[in-house]
């Protein structure tokens, strides 16, 4: 890894002076172990996203950890979604979005001209808000990545995934049956056990707990936990309760406004361990926002 | 109440106010007038329907009692103005099979691809060029593709293919051709609305997977869209035995009992428009036998629809 990456404060972006916001970098405390030394599985560098002119998430630099729990928070329209699609390309299917900065997946650059968006999907994986299974059977659901990418073992495959996802027990005597006839949170930890299914490094989860009742998403916090032994996790959450419950790193990102154009964009506010964001965070506004005092 | 004055101006809950009456303040006269029309608008097409069942199905008596059933339905000679007359409806009846199946064969491929492209590959820009074009196509009088047909494709096939088409210009093939011409549309269009009516949540998950744009659009979108793509692939197959005008500019008119797309047919429908426009007698064998090949048609064209219909109950994918 190269040095400038173990640089965690990101400089003013020259283009957005005085738009951008000094990030609170975290003091360099002595600790027994350090939260930051594990393997990194993104590092991102300046990265901006705009949509045809206008700037949908500014100038964010941030790490990620392998085999953590990383939640993006922050109020509606911040941006955290926006970002959270940066990761595996999926902003590549909304032919105006443009991604400025670097992306980096183990050192190597996401956007490189030689990546194919495919391959990286496949790596990167995505659960959704809103639960969408393929109306097809349960088991169908499951091994259509597997089928799709020629792996072979679908059976045991799809019979892993379901275990993993805490639904074997639930659905394995139904496994012909259409995923409609779920309920919603099963729905949706069909729709994690079906990324499972193709063995991805990363699971990125987009609200994925937003359409479901408490006990449904309870399990599937209870699920991710489980998860970030085999998985790198990275969730966006308008709930700051679960961001506490769940992550293992936070960034909080706002909405800055520039009244004389009219523009709204996200910002990153603040990113540090889950802990430090809810009971010592930096930056003023982050603590406005995780106490309640906005947002 | 008390809370309700504090509304001021808007409450009800003065003391002074009697209780507000629950009564239709007038007798609603045009909206009952309104609904009578819509009820009489839906109903006005099953009315047709019927008429039209009913004025076939007299005639057609009629022809079954001077020509037996079996006679008719698997004869395999047609001259029915001939003398002696004779009534196998099975040349005809192949001849409708045949130019529609050489229309299909062409305009399903096609079609589906078009769709295919429009709704998972094209621009934006794209698509907003070839979709209209493609509906104006759909619209062109059948009369104008039948004389293309005669005129450019008959010729062109011909040149092309000489060892194919061995009674030109009049042949299945070139009449299939022709009517596959006009289906291309009718499937593209429409299979193309439902592809695009599939849920985008359902592409993201499949992209999310690592799938690539063909296996979207194979493994999830088609599947999703079946029953839309099955109707555009019925409504086209309607249309095609049902075209009249092509098939009696192009078809050629020798009841010739074959699948060849090389020889010259009549079909059913072009039997009834020749026959139809010349001198007949109301109540003559000519005059049923026009009804009775109408009735054939209408059953043929029904079969076709329900079969579709169950086809549609066994592979449709119900999304929420």
């Amino acid at each position: 890894m190269s040095e400038k990456l173990e640089e965690r404060a990101p400089e003013e972006n020259a283009d957005h002076a005085g738009l951008s916001q000094k990030i609170a970098v975290r003091e360099t405390t002595p600790s027994d172990v350090d939260p930051w030394a594990g393997d990194r599985v993104f590092e991102l560098n300046n990265v901006s996203v705009s949509y045809g002119s206008s700037l949908a998430v500014n100038d964010v630099s941030m790490q990620i950890q392998k085999n953590e729990v990383t939640a993006l928070i922050g109020p509606s329209g911040c941006g955290k979604s926006t970002l959270l699609r940066c990761l595996n390309r999926m902003n590549d299917l909304i032919p105006a979005a443009r991604v400025n900065g670097e992306v980096l997946y183990h050192g190597q650059d996401l956007y490189g001209s030689k990546v194919d968006p495919v391959q990286v999907r496949k790596l990167i994986g995505m659960v959704f808000q809103k639960p969408n299974p393929f109306p097809k059977s349960i088991f169908d659901n499951v091994a259509f990545g597997p089928r799709i990418l020629g792996l072979g073992n679908v059976e045991d495959r799809v019979e892993k995934a379901l275990r993993g996802a805490a639904l074997w027990d639930e659905v394995k005597d139904r496994l012909d049956d259409n995923a409609y006839g779920m309920s919603g949170g099963q729905q949706q930890r069909l729709c994690i056990a079906r990324t499972m299914a193709v063995d991805p490094e990363v699971i990125l989860m987009d609200e994925p707990c937003s359409a479901l009742d408490p006990i449904s998403t309870a399990k599937i916090e209870d699920l991710m936990n489980e998860l970030k032994e085999q998985f790198s996790i990275v969730i966006v959450t308008h709930n700051m309760q679960q961001a506490a419950r769940v992550s293992d790193k936070t960034a909080f990102l706002i909405v800055e406004m520039d009244a004389a154009e009219g523009n709204r964009w996200g910002q990153l506010v603040e990113y540090d361990e889950t802990d430090r964001i809810f009971t010592n965070p930096q930056d003023g506004r982050t603590e406005d926002y995780v106490t309640g005092k906005v947002g | 109440m008390e809370a309700r004055d504090t509304i001021g101006a808007f409450g009800r809950g003065g003391a002074d106010n009697p209780p507000p009456s629950l009564e239709a303040p007038s007798p609603r006269y045009g909206e009952k007038l309104i609904k009578g029309i819509l009820a009489f608008c839906a109903i006005l097409s099953v009315i047709t329907t019927t008429a039209i069942v009913v004025s076939l199905l007299m005639p057609t008596i009629d022809f079954l009692g001077e020509v037996p059933i079996g006679d008719f339905l698997f004869g395999t000679e047609w001259a029915p103005t001939f003398s002696p007359a004779s009534f196998g409806v099975l040349p005809i009846l192949v001849g409708t099979i045949s130019t529609s199946i050489w229309g299909m064969l062409f305009a399903i491929p096609i079609g589906l691809c078009s769709a295919i492209w429009l709704s998972e590959y094209a621009s934006p820009g794209a698509r907003k060029t070839v979709k209209p074009v493609l509906e104006v196509l759909a619209g062109i009088p059948t009369v104008a593709i039948g004389i293309f047909g005669l005129v450019f494709l008959s010729p062109l096939i011909e040149d092309v293919f000489p060892f194919m088409v061995n009674v030109p210009p009049f042949s299945a093939g070139v009449a299939g051709l022709a009517i596959g011409l006009m289906l291309v549309p009718i499937i593209a269009s429409i299979s193309d609305d439902a592809m695009r009516a599939v849920p985008g949540g359902l592409r993201e998950a499949a992209y999310g997977l690592g799938a690539t744009r063909m296996k979207v659009a194979t493994r999830v979108v088609f599947p999703a869209a079946i029953s839309g793509i099955i109707a555009s692939l019925v409504l086209a197959g309607s249309r095609a035995v049902g075209e009249t005008m092509v098939v009696l500019l192009v078809a050629g008119a020798s009841p010739n009992l074959t699948f060849d797309p090389g020889s010259s047919v009549l079909t059913m429908t072009a039997f009834i428009a020749q026959t139809a426009t010349g001198d007949i007698s109301t109540g003559s064998i000519t005059y049923d036998t026009i009804f009775a090949v109408g009735t054939l048609l209408f059953v043929l064209t029904l079969i076709m629809n329900v079969f579709a219909i169950r086809l549609v109950r066994k592979y449709r994918e119900v999304y929420e």
